[in-house]
């Protein structure tokens, strides 16, 4: 049974994958842990647990971020999804198919938070923010294309020891250009 | 980690006050840092005040045509936003240099210029540390320190601010807003982060219990045309052993204007001011952002294993000068 809050715990609703959970969280349980050790949601690895590996990586609100350094309790109130959340019932996210495809990974353990992290680098490209790599961030310069030197840079934050990088280029880059042309099909729908 | 109690706060007042209420809280902005350094046993806050829903997210024009930054912009929209693109380039492209997408995307303003040092005997609560144990010494100044100050530094404390962001705003005069018990209040950036001295654990000006609740950055046209270049031990995601932000206009061969501010240098981002008074009014050209570079680095004084910065430095700034006077003549 969950223990009572008190003034260095607190009861917390946790919206995961669509999911609602109810617990009680100690205020150092790291959302990362959470997930892990509470709710039994193991696809989010622990790397480094200190913001410098990416093995972490889940989305909240839509947006990438390190689970290990995101306390529980300050992640009620916000949409989080995993890697578990990813697939529509059998059929995997096109990031996680592009993976599989061009084996993006040798053992596997930094992978969901490669593809968490893909799947936001490719909507944060489309999006037209500009990277490191991006020779000039002015916005009449306009969106920056997605060559292998801004996939470099963007998926920096995810580090795999195995050095499965350049599979992990070829299948975000795959994603990428799957997710782009589906886009214009769509804009091409609705101005029709 | 110490356990804590946990509060999030809905407006300023109210973090002021939840804050007011115990002295060993901290707010909690992204936790990018402040958390890591929990779990190192660095802080060990007895009470966090979340103050990341605080209204403080909006990056605005001001009524003068410079920007205003709300403190709970995280870096990533601070990047991503036109009109910080558009008329302070070199902001956005320090703050892309900076970390990697997730921290961006936790990370925010007020937590980026409070972050602290990533010198390792800092983060080590094993060994001694001025900054964080007043009076226990200074191990770096004999020790590992390749990545240390070359100017501005005592024997107390040779770390660095570790800020790409706030080097590009030192460079552009930003001014820092924040709340306090008795009111609103301001500083200027270069005012913000204090000498080093003798207490290196007092780090800005700002007083106990005040909240940052944003950053004002002037109108600067010159800024339109700014870069920022910074140097790292690997290509992406780590920490600079130097970087530069500049702004240059240049008028007939001549300098009209520039900004130029030196990161991982020294306890807070350095303006270069010395090599901006021998820039203005004189050539554009190698000679002259050489001797400025060298009057700007006369003061420094590198440790026995950091000495390269000082030859990293020089080249750098030429390097970002030759480049945008370069753009200026296209």
């Amino acid at each position: 049974m969950a223990p009572a809050p008190s003034s260095t715990s607190s009861a917390v609703t946790l919206n995961i994958n669509g999911e609602k959970h109810h617990l009680t969280v100690d205020h150092r349980t790291t959302l990362l842990d959470a997930l892990r050790e509470r709710l039994d949601l193991t696809g989010t690895k622990k790397g480094c647990d200190q913001g410098q590996c990416g093995a972490c990586t889940v989305l909240v609100d839509g947006r990438r971020t390190v689970s290990c350094l995101n306390l529980a309790v300050a992640a009620e109130g916000h949409e989080i999804t995993t890697v578990e959340g990813l697939a529509d019932g059998d059929r995997l996210h096109p990031v996680q198919q592009a993976f599989l495809d061009l084996d993006g990974y040798q053992c596997g353990y930094c992978t969901p938070g490669q593809i968490c992290s893909a799947i936001a680098v490719i909507e944060e490209h489309a999006a037209g923010w500009p990277s490191a790599a991006t020779e000039d961030v002015r916005p009449e310069a306009g969106p920056p294309p997605l060559t292998p030197e801004e996939i470099r840079e963007r998926m920096s934050g995810n580090l795999c020891r195995c050095g499965a990088y350049v599979s992990i280029l070829q299948a975000v880059a795959r994603a990428a250009g799957e997710h782009a042309e589906a886009t214009d099909g769509k804009a091409k729908e609705t101005t029709a | 980690m110490r356990e804590f109690g946990y509060r999030r706060a809905r407006d300023v007042s109210g973090a002021l006050a939840l804050l007011a209420a115990d002295p060993d809280a901290r707010y909690l902005g992204g936790g990018t840092n402040l958390v890591d350094l929990m779990k190192a046993g660095v802080e060990r806050p007895a009470h966090l005040v979340d103050v990341r829903e605080l209204p403080l997210d909006g990056i605005e024009i001001t009524p003068e045509g410079g920007l205003r930054v709300g403190a709970t912009v995280t870096n990533s929209d601070l990047a991503a936003h036109p009109e910080v693109r558009r008329r302070y380039p070199a902001l956005a492209q320090a703050v892309l240099a900076g970390a990697s997408g997730q921290l961006r995307n936790m990370a925010t303003v007020g937590g980026n210029l409070l972050q602290r040092t990533r010198c390792g005997y800092f983060t080590d609560v094993s060994k001694p540390c001025n900054k964080r144990a007043p009076g226990s010494g200074c191990p770096a100044v004999t020790g590992e320190h390749h990545n240390h100050a070359i100017l501005g530094a005592t024997d107390h404390c040779v770390a660095v601010h570790p800020s790409d962001m706030g080097v590009a705003l030192t460079a552009f005069d930003a001014v820092v807003t924040y709340e306090t018990p008795d009111g609103p209040a301001e500083s200027p950036l270069a005012d913000f982060y204090l000498p080093v001295g003798d207490t290196p654990h007092r780090e800005t000006a700002l007083p106990p219990g005040a909240l940052i609740t944003g950053v004002v950055l002037p109108p600067a046209p010159v800024a339109a045309r700014s870069r920022y270049r910074k140097v790292r031990e690997r290509a992406s995601y780590a920490f600079a052993i130097g970087s530069v932000a500049a702004a240059l206009d240049v008028e007939d061969g001549v300098v009209r204007d520039v900004r130029l501010a030196l990161g991982a240098v020294a306890s807070r981002p350095w303006r270069a001011r010395a090599a901006e008074r021998v820039l203005v009014g004189g050539p554009a050209d190698g000679a002259a952002f050489a001797a400025a570079a060298d009057a700007e680095l006369a003061a420094a004084k590198p440790l026995p294993d950091n000495g390269y910065k000082v030859t990293l430095m020089r080249n750098l700034m030429v390097a970002v000068l030759t480049e945008l006077a370069e753009e200026a003549t296209r």
